[in-house]
């Protein structure tokens, strides 16, 4: 399949991408790990009539630990991301990186062009939503430093700026006694999930939950903040009353559309019960135990 | 398209220098194929899914259908056509055709490549390993057994050197 014509920009610097971009205006598209937007294009579903390439920019793939927080460049793929051994300090982030799509696909999407596309579908989102994340920015005048919770403003919408592009995505790590988990159902593994459940747990030694963030995936317009469920758990003990509470609030919380991937109804049940697995093991994993964690096909 | 918006792509494919003129739009897959005659990838479902067109970009697999040309201008690129020597199958090549790890041969390309990244990375891979290895490469013949089989037969090859 043949995309709409294009031309092709290659950069050297994120500076030079965002004046190139303000300059060819608004038909113009960031192209990074092109795994969203290239599909897309085929299907002509985005029709861009040029694409700046920010792939052969130096500096962009890197993974760093910063005082507690963790950086990843917007070029960092997911394949990196999986086997980055700074990433696998927050179990959340490689429960997720290692199960987007396939390998194929992992070796080539980038974190900053997940976060960017804004898809409902997409895993960062939901994902980074739990933990304290922001979004470097970079356009003409200069860099600005935004709450994840504020950089997604809509389906495939973000607060950025024409000529504005991700620079890096900045991950508080969690404090001591912290548990998160991410689990997502898909169909096979090439394939977007049909739900998702991310979920971030602090529990003190009695087992009590002192802090809680449960985001909802594919089941709204964007990720979901399920704050009705972070509540059922909050300040009680971890256990299946609290837990089958939270996931009857994440039943009420998510907005899911009837599509190919099932009704909206069984999205409900199925982010429920996600909900549930993922609270189950935060907690085994705040506790200290090693629990594995990911993304669930048939065949895997 | 007026030539002028044609550009350059040069790329070392399979240890050659290789080089042609295409629109930006150009798919990696189409350059391989339909630029430089290289018809080992395969184009099957075209949409990001089957793998079929699995090739391996600076040593990492790909799927060609779902980059432009232009992003692999400076590259090394490695498709089924670099993989046996003088006439000599790759190990991962002979482990399929010894297990039957193939039956009409279209996905077999891509899987090759998937297999190779794999052993790689991760030369003793245990069952699950291989699964999520081969997870992007669909098969509509073999039921994946004998391809499993093929895989692991090709890891006990390649350790033995």
């Amino acid at each position: 399949m043949y995309s709409h014509p294009f031309s092709y920009h290659r950069v050297a610097t994120l500076e030079e991408a965002s004046k190139l971009l303000l300059h060819l205006g608004d038909e113009a598209r960031v192209l990074a790990g092109g795994q969203s937007l290239i599909p897309l294009m085929k299907m002509r579903l985005a029709r861009p009539a040029a694409l700046v390439d920010i792939n052969g920019i130096p500096g962009l793939n890197t993974i760093e630990r910063v005082n507690g927080e963790l950086r990843f460049g917007a070029l960092v793929r997911h394949a990196d991301m999986e086997d980055s051994e700074i990433a696998a300090s927050i179990p959340i982030l490689h429960d997720c990186a290692a199960g987007i799509a396939d390998v194929q696909v992992r070796n080539q999407g980038t974190i900053g062009g997940s976060l960017a596309e804004a898809d409902p579908s997409g895993d960062w989102s939901a994902v980074l939503l739990t933990l304290d994340t922001s979004v470097r920015c970079v356009g003409t005048n200069g860099d600005r430093t935004i709450p994840l919770e504020e950089f997604i403003k809509d389906a495939y919408t973000t607060v950025l700026r024409p000529g504005e592009l991700v620079r890096e995505v900045l991950v508080r790590v969690p404090p001591k006694g912290s548990g998160s988990a991410y689990v997502a159902f898909k169909r096979s593994a090439p394939v977007y999930a049909t739900v998702s459940a991310a979920v971030q747990l602090v529990l003190d030694g009695r087992n009590i939950c002192k802090h809680a963030r449960i985001v909802l995936g594919c089941v709204g317009l964007t990720a979901l903040r399920a704050k009705d469920a972070e509540e059922a758990l909050r300040g009680k003990a971890v256990g299946e009353k609290s837990i089958q509470a939270a996931a009857d609030a994440a039943h009420e919380a998510a907005q899911p559309q009837s599509d190919m991937r099932g009704s909206a109804e069984y999205k409900r049940v199925l982010v429920a019960a996600f909900v549930k697995r993922a609270i189950g093991i935060a907690a085994r994993r705040a506790r200290g135990e090693q629990v594995e964690a990911g993304h669930e096909y048939a065949g895997r | 398209m007026p030539d002028a918006d044609k550009i350059s792509v040069r790329i070392r494919v399979n240890g050659e220098h290789r080089e042609a003129t295409v629109e930006p739009r150009t798919l990696l897959v189409e350059f391989l194929r339909n630029h430089l005659n290289l018809t080992g990838t395969h184009i099957g479902c075209d949409t990001t899914y089957c793998g079929a067109c699995t090739v391996l970009l600076d040593g990492r697999t790909v799927k060609s259908c779902t980059l432009f040309a232009p992003m692999a201008d400076g590259s090394e690129i490695t498709t089924v056509e670099g993989l046996s020597t003088n006439g000599n199958l790759h190990p991962v090549q002979k482990a399929f055709a010894d297990c039957h790890g193939l039956q009409c041969g279209y996905c077999t390309p891509g899987l090759l490549l998937s297999t190779l990244h794999l052993l790689s990375k991760t030369p003793k891979p245990t069952d699950q390993q291989i699964r999520k290895a081969i997870a992007g490469n669909t098969c509509r013949c073999t039921g994946y057994q004998n391809i499993f089989k093929a895989v692991r037969a090709a890891a006990a090859d390649m350790e033995k050197g």
